[in-house]
């Protein structure tokens, strides 16, 4: 008898020891370690710089670090400089866990209360993790590596003040590269309808739409599933920095007390996106249209114009090699500002980090080394930001890349950065442009009613914070 | 083992039997210890935490307030509720109603015309989609109903192109197209657990009924939909919880879209739970959809009941 009960408790014994192993494991990549380029003098610049001021500067030092990493899958970006990093400093190996943006979202902050929590993990959203405490604060990091020196708006959106206010106060985040959009175009259906050069007003733009209306053409592919999320925000918010100071929409966007996104010149700007939803510039069936679908039937060629960014450059520049253009939503009245929304592709330091030294270094490294800025560039399509003098790499001539590269600086000049106004709060996009815009386009909604359901639901959610 | 117990429990005097029955129920108890300890993890400790969380305000991270009733008040702030439990009722019909009601006759037709490997093979394929991924599933059905898509196709070609729109993306339609994915997803259960009961039938009664000169629509009313009234309880509860509850249909479909013409109470649980990271919100909504379902589903189980 005794036997049998031994024998069912060690059946119970492996069943809870089985449970316990069935705890969810990250998924993990290392990149193997480089033992060849350990013999190859590093490059120049990236040795001297950690050692001259070792004792001042934070570096990975040169004992064998593992930098844990939570990155974002379908984004090649950080797995590509992961790599490259590890080329120039052998020292440091990798434990890379990645997911997808939504499940990022909600993973995110369970993660960075973990114990094994990653130092250098991509951002989802911001503010309620730093409010938390687990996020690292960076400024001690910006000050020894002469961040704060960098051209102003690069970091301004990864600061959070302490109401929990984005735009200013402790920097929370770096970006890897710093987005921007606009508008592209297909070149020979913008030729059929008489385009020669980028319009320069909004007036301009609007007749090159009735003109692919009249051709009949597609005037504008854009996406609009609930799934994707609306993309009709984009040209909407375009509009309003052409009708209205980018000032107040960024306020709204960071939370600032009191903001609102119901102004009158927003109210100008959702009056011509709605004008041009019942002129039949968009598809008739935008609202079940997904992103990746309304990217692939514009590289096939329907849609003379799209708004987008430049993160889908590389997906242009593939589909139609030589055959997509770019410009930036041109201002209200000729001679007026240029404005875009160009966001960080965030990342940031738990609290919990056991290497924010080098996850620090690493984020420097990004920005300032010239092979790091060159594959963010190619493949992310995206401006690599960092210090004012540094190097621009090459990037072929004719591609969609080169153009948005040159817009950037046309942007800054005029003071024109905004985020984008889906990421003001964790769902206003899904809660609120999504379903407005969406009964827009469906007879639903008008310009008012669109602002004043936003703006409701924005109060709603901050004050449910 | 305990087959291999058996004679030796029989042999035994009475005094130590009733030692070794309360024994055996240790050991039965201890057998089932894993999957109960499994059912506490993961469905009795959630269920209680669901409730105690819905009292709270609290963030998933930070540290939890209580609130007493304040998230059961704000759920009815909550845009669009009413809208949301109205849509979760008309998916009933299409999730419930309708797989039952065709579920009973395929699966009679079934089993009057297609005994044997063509009736497996039949059952095989409608119940084929129960097993498909979900996600997969509503990207071909995004697919099928897209405006170039294989629906309007097919409309077009019966010259019914007029009406011819996304469905998924159109305010009037979008929910019963989610439906129409639903009954898709719901009818090979329906057919498989109703043609299962109808072969337990006993053949004597239809074979009298066709003596009497009765046809298959006067079999099915008086043989098979009475016999089969507690398989049909079953088949109800299952379903009409699913369309109460549904989450990942719509969510793989419209995720809420067009508007908010498709949202259902699980993606507001959802949305608040993870996007807006309002646990205690989205547990009280999560337990008062709970309440509704029981209420629902109660009349069912008792109407079930009555007939045995």
């Amino acid at each position: 008898m005794n036997q049998k009960f031994m024998k069912v408790l060690g059946l119970l014994l492996i069943s809870v020891m089985l449970l316990a192993a069935c705890k969810p494991a990250a998924t993990a990549t290392s990149v193997p370690e480089m033992t060849e380029a350990a013999t190859e003098a590093p490059v120049a610049e990236a040795t001297t710089a950690p050692t001259e001021a070792a004792s001042t500067t934070p570096s990975c030092g040169t004992e064998p670090v593992v930098l844990k990493a939570t990155f974002e899958t379908g984004f090649d970006i950080p797995f590509k400089l992961a790599e490259e990093f590890t080329k120039q400093f052998p020292n440091v190996t990798w434990d890379i866990s990645q997911d997808q943006f939504a499940n990022l979202i909600t993973s995110t902050p369970l993660v960075l209360a973990s114990d094994n929590a990653p130092d250098l993990l991509r951002l989802p959203t911001m503010v309620s993790f730093a409010k938390d405490g687990l996020l690292m604060n960076l400024d001690p990091y910006a000050e020894a590596f002469g961040w704060n020196d960098w051209p102003v708006p690069q970091l301004n959106q990864n600061r959070i003040d302490a109401d929990g206010v984005r735009g200013s106060g402790t920097l929370y985040a770096m970006g890897l590269n710093y987005s921007l959009t606009g508008v592209f175009y297909n070149k020979t259906l913008a030729a059929q309808i008489g385009m020669t050069e980028a319009p320069k007003t909004v007036a301009e733009f609007e007749a090159l739409l009735a003109a692919a209306k009249e051709a009949g053409l597609q005037p504008i592919m854009i996406w609009g599933s609930a799934k994707s999320g609306m993309g009709l925000a984009f040209p909407l918010q375009q509009l309003m920095a052409a009708y209205g100071p980018v000032g107040p929409i960024n306020d709204w966007i960071f939370g600032k007390a009191g903001a609102t996104i119901d102004t009158p010149t927003n109210l100008i700007a959702a009056q011509h996106l709605e004008e041009w939803i019942k002129a039949g510039y968009f598809p008739a069936d935008v609202n079940a249209i997904e992103y990746t679908d309304a990217a692939a039937r514009f590289g096939a060629g329907e849609g003379v114009f799209t708004f987008n960014g430049d993160w889908q450059n590389t997906g242009y520049d593939t589909a139609m090699p030589g055959n997509v253009g770019f410009f930036l939503m041109p201002p209200a009245e000729a001679g007026g500002g240029y404005a875009a929304m160009s966001a960080p592709l965030t990342f940031g330091i738990a609290a919990k980090a056991k290497n924010p030294d080098c996850a620090a270094f690493f984020l420097n490294w990004v920005a300032s080394n010239d092979e790091a800025r060159k594959i963010d560039v190619a493949i992310g399509g995206s401006n690599p930001g960092g210090p004012a003098g540094a190097t621009m790499p090459a990037v072929a001539e004719g591609s969609v890349t080169a153009e948005t590269l040159a817009a950037g600086p046309v942007m800054g000049a005029d003071g024109g950065a905004m985020d984008f106004i889906a990421n003001a709060t964790s769902s206003i996009f899904a809660q609120g442009w999504t379903p407005e815009l969406q009964k827009m386009v469906g007879g639903q909604q008008d310009a008012a009613g669109l602002l004043k359901a936003v703006q409701a639901e924005y109060e709603r959610e901050l004050a449910a914070e | 083992m305990t087959f291999k117990n058996q004679p030796a429990t029989l042999s035994i005097s009475k005094r130590t039997r009733n030692k070794w029955v309360r024994r055996e129920d240790i050991i039965g108890w201890l057998y089932a210890l894993p999957a109960l300890f499994m059912y506490a993890v993961f469905v009795l400790v959630p269920f209680v935490l669901t409730i105690v969380y819905s009292f709270h305000k609290w963030n998933g991270v930070g540290p939890m307030t209580w609130v007493g009733l304040k998230n059961y008040i704000t759920v009815f702030e909550v845009p669009n509720l009413i809208d949301t439990i109205f849509h979760a009722f008309w998916l009933v019909v299409w999730f419930s109603f309708i797989p039952v009601g065709l579920g009973l006759v395929v699966a009679s037709v079934i089993n009057r015309v297609a005994t044997g490997r063509f009736g497996e093979v039949s059952r095989t394929i409608l119940f084929l989609p129960y097993i498909i991924a979900l996600v997969a599933a509503g990207i071909i059905w995004g697919w099928l109903f897209s405006l170039s898509g294989l629906v309007n196709q097919g409309l077009s070609f019966i010259g019914l192109g007029s009406i011819t729109r996304a469905w998924l993306g159109d305010f009037n339609w979008a929910l019963s197209a989610v439906g129409v994915i639903g009954i898709w997803v719901l009818l090979g259960f329906c057919t498989v657990l109703l043609s299962t009961a109808m072969s337990k039938v006993d053949p004597a009664l239809y074979e009298a009924a066709r003596i009497d000169g009765s046809d298959w629509f006067r079999e099915f009313v008086g043989i098979t939909v009475p016999l089969l009234k507690q398989e049909i309880g079953v088949c109800l509860t299952v379903t009409v919880i699913f369309a109460l509850a549904t989450f990942d249909i719509v969510y793989v479909a419209t995720a809420g879209g067009p508007g908010n013409a498709t949202s259902v109470p699980g993606l507001q649980i959802y949305i608040l739970a993870f996007a807006q990271r309002n646990i205690g919100l989205a547990s009280a909504l999560a337990v008062m959809l709970m309440l509704l379902v029981v209420v629902i589903i109660l009349p069912i189980q008792r109407l079930n009941k009555e007939t045995y």
